[in-house]
């Protein structure tokens, strides 16, 4: 079922050289360049990773001294947050939405392409603050006050601009998928009737216009207090240092959904096709995800509960965040009912898909834990803390982009991956991340504060095993790598649809997808 | 000849596995959370197990038919998928069920949570001040009032010498408590926010300047026991510990009279006369204690956040600007006022010591008997 209407659109190809990539307004390309700078970025913050887990190898100080370790924690997250994690899902978006509702391209090009060439002078920035005088930013992605205003390097004013152009480029990429969901769809494709994947993306599209301005205003504050003598966060002036952390979690919360849902969708397509059934409960799944996003706004203070809230406070955001367990767990029931009695294979986008679902339910259940506020004033601020979010972001959100690149790669580049290479690369990641990230769990509940450069002794065991863990699960990426330029390179060709069970609007284009797509609008049953 | 060679090398390679594996002499592979000494500590750790358990079932139950599934409705096996795809009521079923267990979790953790913000009636009350990287206790009522700062030595932080069981964990004044008393903590810092948290107190509080928190325990058992900062301070944030001395009461109020008497020693200091080199002796103790995390021991600081003071224009200028800048600090910096931390004597012995040291020579010097004249002033 080829559409005949991209053939006749051929002689509209690519321009020739830079011109192409930096004024480009196609929806592949952009999807593409996010795509590429996201994989950069994601070697950038681990190789960040790689310093933290050399020096914390063994007690006692080794390489680096305190204040570059915390320029390095500072960094990852950042970096891995706003550089690796949230431009790959707009990279997918822009690739995948247009394909998957009929599109032919996202409603807001130039838009696009703005958005886009923010993100490398952003973090191009950023990443040069590590080599100013007082070094980097140093206190933490949570960047508390007045840790990050009174008490900060120089360079904190270069991290708030860098803060606001990253805003500013999420936004409007947002509003651009937004826009093209909601008034491009191929005629007969009711909102009911798209792929999860769109579904989640409009829904984090949402999440995002509503609070990364939220974000702005918090930067702005912090700039305020730092240049222009307010005192937002400084008791000293009349204002209140735990002021700081209510806006920055009420950004920060939706923005861990931000960094998961577009995930949901992606398991949401890969588990159907290779389980050669249809979602089971796709409407419950919608509503889920909605719900997800409307009590991500009510649960931001459980990050805060030891910051001296009141009683009622306390049980207030104790009850809304366990309350979070319900959509979600809905969503793993269902995933696991498309499992049953269903015909599988297990292809690498499906291990992938298979390791979120497992992983992102281990995250999820010690969130559960961590919701409780009197046990959380003990597991607040440990290994157990990082041991939770990490399960949830690398196998949630890492394995949901590995996932998706492996299971669109096909149909991005008409090249199919070797599929051995990348089962390697899928074992290697499997076990080098529940190597570095379990025994977190038991080193936090033991009693290891988090962002520590140096720990006492009843932690080296633990810790060693951790850095060899994650040594492995760093190295295992650059077999990623390799087979990525080899697909590119030398990969078979891709037929149309090189998956059996896969069905939507993308596989119905050419391989690899040709620059432009539905020029006219296909119809939808 | 060959036998030596072989014995050699059977040592190399053992001292090669020792350098790998070194912390082998230390194992300690503790995979949970410590019970405490304390009936909110105990309540806490079993809501803590509960919970954990209920998790595991969840898990057993999810994960079983997940893989129940993968190995019996995979294509290799011949299935053939059955094409059901919606059941509004079994949607409705795994909404209610969870919920069920939810409620079933609340409870507990409710009532776990109102003893834990059960502050009245307190038999003690300790202030408890977070300085960039040092606790300070000050017992309200006793006139006890004292910094807590980490002891291990900077040889053992940088692998010069081997560490000692409590490395990072041991301070020179450990905050004594009698047990079965209950003691109100109010928190609050200097500077940035710190957090205090001792896991056997199962007490974690977040320390904010300008703002106050209250916590208070009951500890059962008499008994070391240590903790950390918990919430990232700035560079030391690793190495700024907390040791909890729980003692009986007898002890406890013998150890109040100790401190008394030290009180009254440390004022007597303050009038005698002190020579430079003495002066520069002391100076050098309260330095590495106080000023060394920033400034360094070289005198280099860090710049532009933590200025040098070998060759400083404010530490070979006047003596009153010196002085000032240590009784009052600077403020928008981290440089903290410590006129309201030291004593005149310490005052006095680290600014000779700064004055004198790193061929600064400026061969002045200060009475501590000036300096309390000074502060006295300023009151």
């Amino acid at each position: 079922m080829t559409h005949s209407a991209t053939v006749a659109n051929h002689e509209h190809g690519p321009a020739k050289g830079l011109s192409r990539w930096l004024f480009t307004t196609n929806h592949k390309d952009i999807g593409t360049m996010y795509l590429v700078f996201s994989l950069c970025m994601l070697f950038i913050g681990g190789a960040m990773a790689f310093v933290i887990r050399a020096e914390l190898f063994q007690p006692g100080l080794q390489l680096i001294e305190p204040d570059f370790f915390n320029q390095m924690i500072t960094m990852h997250g950042l970096i891995m947050v706003f550089g690796a994690v949230m431009p790959a899902f707009v990279g997918l978006a822009n690739w995948m939405i247009p394909l998957m509702i009929g599109a032919p391209d996202m409603a807001l090009p130039r838009l696009n392409n703005l958005s886009f060439w923010i993100l490398p002078f952003a973090f191009l920035m950023m990443l040069s603050t590590l080599f100013m005088d007082g070094g980097g930013p140093n206190f933490g992605w949570t960047f508390y006050a007045p840790l990050s205003t009174t008490y900060a390097p120089p360079s904190v004013t270069f991290f708030i601009f860098t803060v606001h152009m990253m805003g500013l480029s999420s936004i409007m990429g947002a509003i651009n998928v937004v826009v093209t969901i909601l008034n491009m769809r191929a005629p007969g494709m009711t909102l009911m009737k798209m792929p999860m994947f769109c579904w989640t993306w409009l829904i984090t599209a949402f999440l995002l216009i509503a609070v990364m301005p939220v974000l702005g205003g918090v930067v702005t504050m912090m700039l305020m207090d730092v240049h222009f003598g307010t005192s937002f966060f400084d008791a000293g002036g009349g204002g209140d240092p735990v002021l700081f952390q209510h806006v920055f979690w009420f950004f920060g919360h939706p923005e861990v959904y931000i960094m998961i849902l577009p995930s949901f969708g992606v398991v949401s397509e890969v588990l159907p096709t290779f389980a050669r059934k249809r979602l089971f409960g796709y409407t419950s799944m919608v509503y889920a995800i909605v719900a997800i996003a409307v009590l991500s706004f009510v649960v931001w203070a459980h990050h805060m509960f030891t910051v001296g809230m009141p009683l009622a406070g306390e049980l207030f955001f104790m009850y809304t965040t366990m309350l979070i367990a319900v959509p979600t767990g809905v969503k793993i029931f269902n995933w696991v009912s498309t499992m049953f009695k269903s015909s599988m294979t297990f292809e690498t986008p499906m291990l992938f898909a298979l390791a979120f679902v497992i992983l992102f339910t281990v995250g999820g259940l010690s969130g559960i834990m961590l919701a409780l506020a009197p046990v959380d004033f003990v597991y607040h601020d440990t290994y157990f803390v990082v041991a939770h979010f990490h399960y949830v972001l690398v196998p949630g959100a890492i394995f949901g982009i590995f996932a998706a690149v492996y299971y669109w790669l096909p149909k991005w580049c008409g090249r199919m991956y070797d599929e051995s290479i990348a089962k390697l690369h899928f074992w290697l990641s499997f076990i080098g991340l529940n190597i570095t990230f379990f025994p977190m769990h038991f080193v936090g509940l033991a009693g290891m504060p988090r962002r520590i450069p140096d720990y006492s002794l009843q932690f080296a065991d633990f810790n060693m095993i951790i850095s060899m863990g994650a040594f492995l699960f760093g190295m295992s990426q650059l077999v990623f790598v390799y087979n990525l330029f080899k697909t590119l390179r030398s990969g078979e060709k891709s037929a149309h649809r090189p998956w059996e069970g896969a069905h939507g609007l993308e596989w119905t284009v050419e391989t690899p997808a040709p620059y432009h797509t539905f020029a006219t609008p296909p119809k939808v049953d | 000849m060959n036998k030596r060679l072989s014995m050699l090398n059977r040592r190399i390679t053992f001292s090669l596995i020792l350098s790998l594996l070194p912390t082998s002499v230390w194992a300690a592979w503790q995979m949970n959370m410590n019970r405490g000494v304390t009936d909110n500590s105990v309540a806490i750790y079993d809501l803590h197990m509960i919970v954990f358990y209920i998790c595991v079932v969840i898990s057993v139950i999810v994960f079983g038919l997940m893989f129940w599934s993968i190995f019996h409705h995979r294509k290799s096996k011949g299935a053939v998928a059955h094409q059901f795809y919606e059941s509004t009521s079994i949607e409705i079923i795994w909404t209610l069920v969870p919920i069920v267990i939810l409620v079933a979790i609340a409870v507990p953790a409710t009532s776990t949570l109102l003893d834990t913000y059960d502050h009245s009636e307190s038999d003690i009350d300790i202030q408890v001040t977070g300085y960039q990287w040092k606790w300070r206790y000050k017992y309200i009522g006793e006139d006890i009032d004292f910094f807590s700062v980490l002891t291990t030595p900077d040889e053992e932080i940088h692998n010069k010498k081997e560490k000692n069981p409590n490395y990072l964990l041991e301070v020179d004044k450990p905050l004594v408590v009698p047990i079965n008393k209950k003691i109100r903590f109010l928190f609050t810092s200097n500077d940035v926010i710190h957090a205090w948290w001792v896991p056997d107190l199962a007490l974690k509080k977040d320390a904010i300047p300008g703002f106050i928190n209250e916590s208070s325990t009951k500890i059962n058992t008499p008994g070391i026991y240590r903790g950390q900062c918990a919430e990232l301070c700035g560079k030391n944030h690793g190495f700024m510990p907390i040791v909890v001395k729980a003692v009986t009461e007898t002890e406890y109020i013998a150890w109040l009279a100790t401190q008394k008497v030290e009180k009254a020693k440390m004022a007597s200091a303050s009038k005698k006369t002190w020579a430079l080199a003495e002066l520069i002796t002391k100076g050098e103790q309260v330095y590495n204690k106080n000023c060394m995390a920033c400034h360094l021991d070289t005198g280099m600081g860090i710049p532009p956040v933590f200025p040098a003071l070998k060759d400083s224009s404010i530490v070979k200028g006047s003596l009153e600007a010196h002085l000032d800048i240590v009784l009052n600090g600077k403020s928008g910096t981290a440089m903290s006022a410590f006129g309201s931390q030291l004593s005149a004597t310490e005052i006095a012995a680290v600014v000779t010591y700064e004055r004198n040291a790193w061929g600064n020579n400026m061969g002045d010097f200060i009475q501590p008997a000036d300096v309390e004249n000074l502060m006295g002033a300023a009151k």
